[in-house]
């Protein structure tokens, strides 16, 4: 085993560049490291691994004539597989996809972090069209915790939290529409990053929502969260929603601090709801953050509501065809829900719009007096794989639906966040949302790396034999 | 909503919906979709009973 496999992509890069290691050295261990344990993980739909080796073996052979590396030079990583891979026909996690023909070249996001000196190794397990709080998937087999093999990953990027918990690999990405990033880096015990809605392109992946999707990065470090976050930024004409705003770099910055950061803990709907440890994990990062009082995210059940019902009949709506034509080839849980996602009437949807522009109103107004506010990121620590329903506040109710209930009223009005892992005993990670105002990826960063820093946020590696 | 108005019937809604979308409908699957239309319209009555001022439109382009 390479010394590097189980590190850092800040300082497997640095390792390749200071010539203690090589390129392929570091794809090969990643390999095999997949090879040996994805079998019980199930974190990989695809491995590309005679891409990655190519890829390597160019960048060892431009190092030795001279060649500047990139700041993620030899970095593996891997792919939520809603994300275009040149050669793959990108699933998205269902089985009617596959007949897609392959993509002609990489999604965006890959795009950048390659020319970053990233290497891609895969793709990555995930919930059927990201409709999926869970980490299941009836085509693929079900993404497993490889800290608790037979709880939840999360979803729907439950791969992406999966394939950095069993340390395969550093970096990963996965995308968020109501809660997906967050939730399996909080259930895996990762760090996650969801940024302001259109600031990283999601060009070249296969949607859910228009209106609520977003790709973001996954690892084991705030460090390496935030230097893959900085390559990828940046206007991207190919995603009509992607920000105009040029790139703004947030490494350079990230160790500055808290001091003179208004830290709040959000109360009312954030803090009932869930299980003590959800807020037990909050309570712990607010005080090492030095919180002081709550604020309150005015009607965020309701916007919990609005962001189900337009997720609902967008994603029917993408699906329409498909379910006229093929019903039978989705998983069942999806189809029913997108079905009834169909027949929604269309003023229940325009309504919702219209009540996230006035929520987003409201909450921006909060930011006037803070500048970062904590919430759990989940209700509870991950479930059982296959476990329908949990016992939260003494009410009995379906996991799926709700899973997401403190992450879907943040996304909702797209503000950035990072997922922190909390760990609050031996057993299952917790994770606590940093949220800030829109395009404040730098504030959420710094408290994140804070956490990190002083110990409160760690990613270990699961110990798999 | 009004008292004069029905009460929903997921079942006989969702019959009639789907012909209208196109939809097969196995009696199968009945349970889950009105299970889950019975979910959305209490998201969707959690909307109505909020006031919004009719100067609110939906952003055309949302922009956080």
């Amino acid at each position: 085993m390479s010394a590097y496999e189980l590190s850092t992509a800040v300082a497997v890069a640095a390792a390749i560049t200071e010539g203690h290691t090589t390129a392929r050295q570091v794809v090969t261990a990643a390999l095999d490291r997949i090879g040996r344990l994805d079998g019980r993980v199930g974190a990989f739909t695809d491995v590309v691994a005679a891409r990655a080796l190519a890829k390597a073996d160019a960048q060892d052979a431009a190092l030795s004539g001279g060649a500047k590396p990139g700041p993620l030079t030899g970095v593996p990583f891997a792919v939520k597989n809603l994300i275009d891979i040149a050669g793959l026909p990108t699933r998205a996690g269902s089985k009617i996809n596959r007949e897609r023909p392959p993509a002609e070249r990489d999604g965006a996001l890959v795009r950048r972090l390659e020319a970053a000196g990233a290497i891609l190794v895969g793709a990555l397990n995930m919930g059927e069209y990201a409709y999926d709080f869970t980490g299941e998937n009836v085509h693929d087999g079900d993404a497993h915790n490889p800290h608790a093999l037979d709880h939840m990953t999360g979803g729907s990027s439950g791969g992406s939290g999966a394939a950095l918990a069993a340390g395969m690999v550093p970096l990963t990405l996965g995308s968020d529409t109501n809660g997906s990033i967050r939730v399996p880096a909080a259930f895996c015990g990762c760090f996650g990053l969801k940024p302001t809605y259109g600031r990283l392109t999601r060009a070249g992946s296969f949607p859910f929502v228009g209106s609520l999707d977003h790709l973001g990065p996954l690892a084991r470090s705030v460090t390496d969260l935030a230097l893959a976050y900085d390559v990828m930024q940046g206007p991207d004409p190919d995603d009509p929603v992607a920000t105009l705003r040029p790139a703004e770099p947030v490494l350079p910055h990230l160790d500055a601090g808290i001091d003179g950061l208004r830290i709040a803990v959000a109360g009312g709907h954030f803090a009932r709801g869930g299980g003590p440890d959800a807020f037990a994990a909050v309570a712990r990062a607010a005080e090492v953050l030095g919180a002081r009082g709550t604020v309150e995210l005015p009607e965020a059940h309701r916007a919990r509501a609005a962001a189900y019902l337009i997720t609902a009949a967008e994603g029917a709506t993408l699906h329409l065809d498909r379910l006229r034509t093929r019903p039978q080839d989705f998983d069942p849980a999806v189809r029913d829900r997108l079905i009834a996602g169909a027949m929604i009437p269309a003023p229940h949807v325009e309504r919702a719009q219209r009540f996230r522009r006035w929520y987003r109103a409201r909450v921006l107004e909060l930011f006037e007096t803070v500048d970062v506010i904590l919430a759990p990121a989940t209700p509870c620590r991950a479930p059982k794989g296959g476990q329908t329903h949990f016992v939260l506040d003494g009410v009995t109710l379906p996991v799926r639906a709700n899973i997401g209930v403190f992450t879907q009223p943040i996304s909702f009005i797209g503000l950035p966040v990072v997922a922190a892992p909390i760990r609050l005993d031996a057993g299952l990670p917790l994770g606590v949302q940093v949220i800030a105002a829109p395009w404040q990826e730098d504030l959420v960063l710094r408290v994140a790396r804070h956490l990190e820093r002083t110990g409160v946020s760690t990613a270990p590696i699961a110990e798999l034999a | 909503m009004p008292e004069t108005c029905p009460p929903f019937d997921p079942e006989s809604y969702a019959a009639v919906t789907a012909a209208l979308l196109g939809l097969p409908l196995d009696p199968a699957w009945m349970g889950p979709i009105t299970a889950n239309l019975r979910v959305l319209a209490a998201a969707a009555a959690l909307m109505g009973a909020f006031p919004l001022a009719d100067e609110i439109d939906a952003a055309p382009r949302f922009e956080a």
